[in-house]
């Protein structure tokens, strides 16, 4: 794709227009507030994976013989809590959400600036006093802090963490409305809801949870702290409660939780689909609504974690079923991707790799959920790896290659810059390899019945765990380069164009990096989402009016 | 039975094969929807190549009945898996009339077995092959899970609840027994084994007194604590002035006093005895003092089989209203 646009030369954007400390930790401005987040959680992707890194060499061996059994628990805790609350669920809504909404949509920032703000400073804190609980002698109860485990059997630090959970549980809330509230009031002229970018419809589906869901976590969370401080019977049946009500609150919350990470997921790669096919997605209403449908059917699944928990038959039942029904508009979006590839154009650039990645990793990881809402089959296979390897599918395969991919595909736009497109496409394939070598073993791990969360473990599963932590070492790898050259490219990269990829979307018109108030005029919309059929046409005849 | 390494998990329960059955259904249509889907991609990708003159666009934006199409055949597929799930799990449900009675209990960190005649062991469960055994099951702490692979069966132990599940071994041998709900410190090394006997090793084990002195039945035991704990003061028999007898209580309807029936099962009964002022009977002063915090679940137990045991002078035929329980529970469905 020539360059249609000459590289800008110090004009003023968003990075250069104000400097110093203060300008950035008090703007307003949704991109800056983007890049805030994008350093903040790759710290705690740093800390996570470090976590991951030390779970993996003690599951070398069958004894445990690199750190003692509460280590271990605090350790796979720290994994889960800093992997799922500040790293997953924030991830692309945070840092691309914040970034490209209204970028995508023709605003000028988004509805509530400051409430953006402020949703990063709440961030921060929950972050800080999740972070000082597990430096203050840490906490063991899993991510998922069953009761009465948590409220009664754990002398870890359970309400700091809890705590910290709550807190930053409204920084997810306010971006929701925040995000919600941009999308329906200022779109620019002529940007139909039928136009919006998928992505933008991914962010809509996902902030509607963000609002219904959170809420349900914090309250459930609050009532652990309260009764561990307080003695009061909510949860501990030695005080009159009920375990199994707490599963049922946490599990409405945290079965969404799942299509928080994977729906901006499913729009980025929509994004990237489209651009490196030159296509339009095929079956654009579909695909928007089966997010909306994901959003809502997500919240009707909960009880699927609890098959073998003691809860009725019936309920089982009648979960199993609504389990599968979930499971069509993800498989429609699958279908509707692989077909947006049909007599396309396509190139393999990096971001267009982990996009392909995705869709195969993302594939078996809604594959493998069939078995686990078949009832007899789950019975079995639930709190084994198998679940383990899931989830890693879903949530590492599917979101965080999504969010590699975003991160790839609008890097020029962020920074500006290009990085190096051979280094990018081979760490693309290390992570995908890497991937596959640590978590397709841990299915067959789990079908022979190793459970979770054991570091001590039969010798028979030996062999597939070195497996597993060798594809991680690959993996580790496959990670550490991009954080290499993205960092080189921001001061280093060469400059990147207004459109480098020759992208449709309303993003792609104004410069790189854009300047701060996003476009010097309102864009008007007159054609459909990714229409690139006209867009080519304008392309090739731009070329040769150069020619 | 244990080997340095394996692919597939033995098979050692009536259940297993049913639901190795439909897992592997379930991994064939996996495998053909995830390599068509791959071939597909790949296929595109080449075939589709970016080519730097004709750039080709299809003219259709969407296909109404390809989408139609590509909704329902995977639903009419799930469908498929959704019931043969349904059907296997019922089964697992359900144990046989026949079915042999154990109790278990969770505890940090072991499983406590007792068997209705008596013997009891740790993290350990002997059983008979070819016999059905319904296994009924609380904790006294957190929450466990009782989880052996080889027979394909899971089930958690909930505190102040009893849980029940069943299986049938079709081999002798030793199983892995696990705890597989994460439960504390030493969650991982909540190991234990099930020995699957031959029916005549199995009656000379529980037979056998190697653990020294005479061993009593569940229902003896339970017959015992409740003299230890003065129980016959109110509820002796005949007597009658402060408590009711309670011969043929169990398995009963009971008035409460609002008016509302209730059947006194094992869930009945262990709260009459730990918090006995919650479900005072019709009629009677609210008086006995609370358990709570004197007895072990397996004490507990021994007593419920005492008190069944009065209802037909039978101990091992009193554990009906332990099932019993169970479907009262059934009745909230979201509970």
């Amino acid at each position: 794709m020539p360059d249609l646009m000459p590289p800008e030369v110090e004009e003023e954007n968003y990075l250069n227009a104000e400097y110093g400390v203060r300008s950035w930790l008090l703007t307003r401005d949704h991109k800056r507030i983007g890049l805030l987040y994008l350093f903040t959680l790759t710290g705690m992707f740093v800390l996570g994976g470090l976590a991951a890194l030390g779970i993996r060499l003690e599951l070398l061996t069958p004894v445990g013989d690199l750190m003692g059994d509460d280590s271990y628990n605090k350790m796979f805790t720290a994994h889960g809590i800093i992997m799922i609350f500040f790293f997953l669920v924030p991830s692309i809504p945070a840092v691309m959400g914040n970034f490209l909404l209204p970028l995508m949509i023709g605003a000028k920032d988004l509805a509530f600036p400051r409430l953006n703000l402020a949703s990063w400073y709440i961030y921060l804190l929950g972050a800080a006093l999740a972070l000082g609980a597990m430096l203050t002698g840490g906490v063991d109860t899993g991510w998922t802090f069953y009761t009465p485990y948590s409220t009664e059997g754990s002398n870890t630090n359970v309400t700091m963490t809890a705590m910290g959970i709550f807190v930053s549980g409204f920084s997810s809330i306010l971006t929701g409305i925040n995000f919600l509230v941009t999308i329906h009031r200022m779109r620019a002229p002529g940007l139909t809801w039928f136009r919006l970018p998928l992505f933008v419809w991914s962010q809509y589906a996902t902030s509607i949870i963000f609002i219904l869901g959170t809420p349900v976590i914090a309250i459930t969370i609050l009532l652990v702290a309260a009764e561990r401080s307080l003695d009061i019977g909510i949860f501990d049946p030695a005080l009159g409660g009920d375990p199994i009500l707490f599963q049922h609150l946490f599990w409405f919350y945290s079965h969404p939780a799942v299509y928080i990470m994977i729906l901006p997921s499913m729009g980025v790669v929509s994004e990237i689909i489209c651009c490196f096919s030159r296509n339009r997605i095929f079956g654009y209403k579909f695909v928007a609504i089966s997010s909306l449908a994901i959003a809502l059917l997500g919240f009707l699944v909960w009880g699927h974690h609890m098959f073998v928990s003691g809860q009725s038959t019936n309920a089982g039942l009648i979960f199993s079923f609504l389990s599968f029904a979930v499971a069509i508009p993800s498989a429609v979006k699958v279908f509707n991707w692989t077909a947006t590839l049909y007599r396309g154009s396509i190139t393999l650039k990096a971001p267009m790799i982990y996009a392909l990645g995705f869709i195969g990793l993302f594939t078996i990881g809604g594959l493998t959920g069939l078995f686990l809402a078949a009832l007899a089959v789950d019975v079995h296979l639930t709190d084994t790896y198998f679940i383990v390897a899931h989830f890693h599918y879903i949530m590492v395969g599917g979101a965080l290659m999504a969010y590699l991919g975003a991160l790839h595909f609008w890097w020029p736009k962020i920074t500006g810059r290009l990085y190096s497109e051979a280094l990018a496409k081979v760490s693309a394939i290390l992570v995908f390899l890497g991937f596959n070598l640590t978590f397709f073993p841990q299915f067959i791990l789990g079908y022979l019945g190793m459970p979770r969360r054991y570091h001590v473990y039969p010798d028979e599963f030996q062999v597939l765990n070195v497996f597993s932590t060798a594809g991680a070492s690959i993996l580790g790898v496959g990670y550490l380069i991009p954080l290499c050259y993205l960092a080189y490219s921001m001061r280093y990269g060469p400059r990147a164009s207004a459109n480098p990829w020759g992208a449709a979307g309303l993003e792609w018109q104004t410069p790189s990096p854009p300047p701060t108030e996003n476009f010097h005029t309102t864009p008007v919309v007159t054609d459909e989402a990714y229409d690139y059929r006209h867009l080519d046409a304008e392309l090739a005849a731009a070329e040769e009016s150069k020619a | 039975m244990i080997s340095r390494f394996r692919l597939l998990p033995e098979a050692a329960s009536t259940i297993a094969g049913s639901v190795d059955q439909l897992y592997w259904f379930i991994a064939a249509i996996s495998a053909g929807f995830s390599f068509a889907v791959a071939g597909m991609i790949l296929f595109f990708v080449i075939r589709y190549r970016r080519r730097e003159t004709g750039r080709e666009h299809p003219e259709s934006d969407g296909v109404l009945s390809l989408e139609i199409l590509w909704s329902g055949i995977p639903f009419l597929i799930s469908m498929v898996m959704f019931v043969w799930g349904a059907v296997v799990f019922l089964e697992m449900r359900t144990p046989p009339a026949d079915s042999m009675q154990i109790f278990a209990v969770g505890k940090r960190w072991m499983w406590k077995v007792q068997h209705l005649e008596g013997r009891r062991e740790i993290n350990e469960l002997h059983i008979p092959v070819g016999r059905p055994v319904k296994i009924t099951m609380t904790s006294e702490d957190v929450i466990h899970s009782f989880f052996v692979p080889a027979f394909r069966v899971k089930q958690d132990a909930v505190p102040g609840r009893y849980s029940e599940f069943w299986f049938e071994a079709t081999k002798t041998g030793e199983y892995h027994l696990f705890c597989s709900e994460f439960c504390g410190t030493q969650h991982a090394r909540m190991i234990g084994k099930v020995v699957v006997m031959e029916p005549a090793d199995y009656q000379a084990w529980l037979g056998s007194t190697e653990r020294g002195g005479s061993r009593l039945s569940m229902a003896e035991a339970g017959e015992e604590a409740f003299a230890e704990l003065g129980c016959a003061s109110c509820h002796g028999e005949g007597d009658g002035s402060r408590g009711p007898s309670l011969r043929g209580l169990a398995g009963s309807q009971i008035r409460m006093p609002d008016g509302t029936m209730r059947v006194a099962d094992a869930t009945y009964l262990r709260q009459s005895i730990l918090q006995p002022l919650a479900v005072v009977r019709d009629g009677w002063d609210p008086v006995m003092p609370s358990f709570q915090g004197q007895l072990t679940e397996d004490r507990v137990l021994e007593l419920i089989a005492y008190i069944n045991s009065l209802e037909s002078g039978d101990a091992a035929a009193g554990v009906s209203p332990v099932a019993e329980a169970i479907e009262e529970n059934e009745e909230t469905p979201w509970m």
